[in-house]
């Protein structure tokens, strides 16, 4: 609407400003509940400005963790989260640009085929097939391990499917004039479609990241070893039955820890991760 | 430096009953710094045959020389070859200088030479302020004149161009047309050039290759396209307006054309079917010539240099180019028409080929 209506404008802020107050609104209460006592956490109503106990919550986290329940430091679950997502961000990237390479660009008998299976495990996300996957990394020693934690996320049809798209709109003339030029297959791949695809892989790094970072249940089956917890993990553990028990004020921190990251790679990337998806240099 | 010659080339997709033939046996040789336009309208096979010389497309049946060297089974980029595409096809993430030197990069020529080369392109076609720029920053003339960069520097024996100036507008065009002209007076290197537009078949040419429905139709000079079309075809698709092509049934002294009997020049080359091709610009007003046919005008459009009068004869028209200075004929105007025998051309109706 190019409408210029002074009214329109009041109006659609006030709009704005009350979707921002009802998103941004949960994410205020647990920072202010991560500032406070457990005792101020558990007055009902809970108080809604800060208080006082903010570096005093969030050192214990990161340096102790809580003392109840899982009583394990933040700070190595964090370094955990990050490498998890790392590996899964970076492994989807890299196999995935390959197969649609080589799904693309080259042919070999039932490419089709190939393509249709890759395409097929869309339908089966982590949850369906948990069970024979867990039975698989546990027989293969890799529980409590990152290998364990990563493999088995890695292989993303998503992708692969996103960057089969993006080769296919890369003209022809583009291969044919490099073939002209005497590159070779890999030789193209890392001269000409690597730089093309380098929004599209900034955007896959952010949606990946935080898909990695994220991850629940597949972690929760495979880590016993508190070392190994990441952050969503170690928030969980944090909780004990019974409210009074549970250290809320810690699991806000460690939640507020949590967000984090995934909050800084998009605010980071997010000019790339926007031309990523809207627009490429062709 | 190559010459390069065409022995039954033959390009087929597919296998067996379905195979689907779309180039069927040219032969042509053409020799070291010719520049060769292959001109014919869409899907004449033009593109897939050039497609065929630089290596992009398989050559199903014939050899391909190119400097004495049979090429059928060489990649691309050993073929000594550069190619300027339709579409520039330049890498978008590099620098004009990068696209004109990745071909060298990859063949590993010392980097000095490979500045030495890009700048002497680059002055030759007044890129020198531009070489920092990327292809999406460069006005379409500019692209086209990097591609033609990217082609000259690689030293190639053949350039190899597929309709590279469709893309620009009209005046570009033109000018370009006389760069690429300029550039191979220079430079002399064998070249092949596919096109529809017969403009550019006929002003760059030294020799045309006229090809149809994947057939050498005629493969001469300009003048000689021009002047004897080896069939109807060529005929209708060079010059413009179209040669008038003629029906009808000769007896020898008389040409009947859908219910009009027309005086036939003594020259007339036997009796029964024939087909009559006069260009519109060999035609003329007045009884000169060896008959004269009176025809009604139709509809008269006006250029400015010259007139295009429409007559009508049987179920076809006639077309006429007459001087713009000379008075317009009204439409239901009768005319006489007077026609010069040795601007006539014959053809067989059965195979379209030219009989005198």
């Amino acid at each position: 609407m190019v409408e210029r209506n002074p009214v329109l404008t009041i109006v659609t802020h006030v709009v704005l400003a009350i979707g921002i107050a009802i998103v941004a609104f949960p994410l205020y209460i647990t920072f202010v509940a991560s500032t406070l006592t457990m005792e101020q956490v558990l007055e009902v109503p809970m108080r809604l400005l800060p208080g006082d106990q903010f570096w005093a919550n969030y050192s214990q986290v990161l340096g102790a963790g809580s003392t109840r329940g899982s009583a394990a430091p933040v700070a190595p679950m964090m370094v955990n989260s990050l490498i998890m997502a790392l590996v899964i961000a970076v492994g989807k990237i890299a196999i995935s640009i390959i197969s649609a390479f080589a799904i693309v660009y080259f042919r070999f008998p039932l490419r089709s085929f190939f393509f249709w299976m890759i395409f097929v495990t869309l339908m089966l996300p982590v949850e369906v097939r948990i069970i024979p996957t867990f039975k698989v990394v546990s027989d293969l020693g890799m529980l409590d391990s990152y290998a364990g934690l990563t493999l088995p996320l890695i292989a993303s049809a998503t992708a692969t499917f996103l960057f089969r798209q993006f080769f296919m709109t890369v003209p022809d003339e583009l291969v044919e004039a490099a073939r002209i030029d005497g590159a070779g297959p890999m030789r193209f791949f890392i001269d000409v479609l690597l730089p093309l695809s380098a929004t599209s892989i900034a955007a896959l790094f952010v949606i990946q990241f935080i898909y990695g970072w994220n991850q629940y249940l597949w972690p929760l089956l495979i880590t016993n070893d508190e070392s190994m917890y990441t952050a969503v993990i170690g928030i969980k553990r944090m909780i004990v039955g019974g409210d009074a028990l549970t250290e809320w004020h810690l699991v806000m921190a460690t939640a507020m820890l949590a967000m984090l990251p995934p909050a800084l790679v998009v605010l980071l990337m997010q000019k790339w991760f926007v031309k990523g998806l809207v627009d490429t240099e062709k | 430096m190559a010459s390069i010659s065409l022995r039954n080339v033959i390009k087929r997709y597919g296998r067996g009953p379905k195979a689907n033939q779309v180039v069927h046996g040219v032969d042509a040789e053409i020799g070291d710094g010719e520049f060769i336009v292959i001109v014919g309208p869409s899907g004449c096979g033009k593109s897939t045959l050039l497609r065929m010389v630089a290596g992009l497309e398989e050559i199903t049946g014939g050899e391909i020389h190119i400097g004495g060297r049979i090429v059928n089974r060489l990649e691309p980029s050993e073929r000594d070859i550069a190619m300027v595409f339709q579409n520039y096809a330049l890498y978008p993430h590099m620098s004009v200088f990068d696209n004109m030197a990745y071909g060298l990069k990859i063949a590993k020529v010392p980097l000095a030479e490979i500045k030495t080369r890009v700048d002497k392109a680059a002055k030759i076609l007044e890129l020198g302020a531009l070489l920092e720029r990327r292809p999406r920053e460069l006005s379409g003339g500019q692209r086209q004149r990097v591609a033609m960069g990217r082609a000259i520097v690689r030293q190639p024996a053949v350039f190899l161009f597929d309709e590279p100036l469709s893309n620009l507008d009209a005046k570009l065009r033109a000018q370009t047309r006389l760069e690429i002209q300029k550039l191979h007076r220079e430079l002399g290197i064998t070249s092949l050039f596919v096109t529809h537009d017969q403009v550019e078949a006929m002003t760059l040419a030294q020799r045309m290759l006229v090809m149809n429905a994947g057939r050498m139709e005629q493969f001469g000079t300009p003048e000689e396209v021009y002047q004897r079309p080896a069939s109807t075809f060529v005929a209708g698709f060079i010059g413009s307006p179209p040669m008038n092509l003629l029906r009808g049934q000769a007896d020898g002294a008389r040409l009947s054309i859908g219910g009009h009997s027309l005086p036939l020049p003594a020259a007339a080359p036997r009796n029964g079917e024939l087909i009559l091709g006069l260009r519109p610009e060999h035609a003329g007003w007045g009884a000169d010539g060896p008959g004269t046919w009176e025809l009604q005008v139709e509809v008269v459009e006006t250029l400015g240099a010259e007139r295009l009068v429409y007559c009508r004869l049987g179920d076809t028209l006639f077309t006429v180019r007459i001087d713009g200075m000379l008075p317009a004929p009204r439409p239901g105007d009768r005319v006489p028409l007077g026609v010069a025998a040795e601007r006539l051309h014959w053809f067989d109706p059965g195979t379209s080929q030219r009989i005198a």
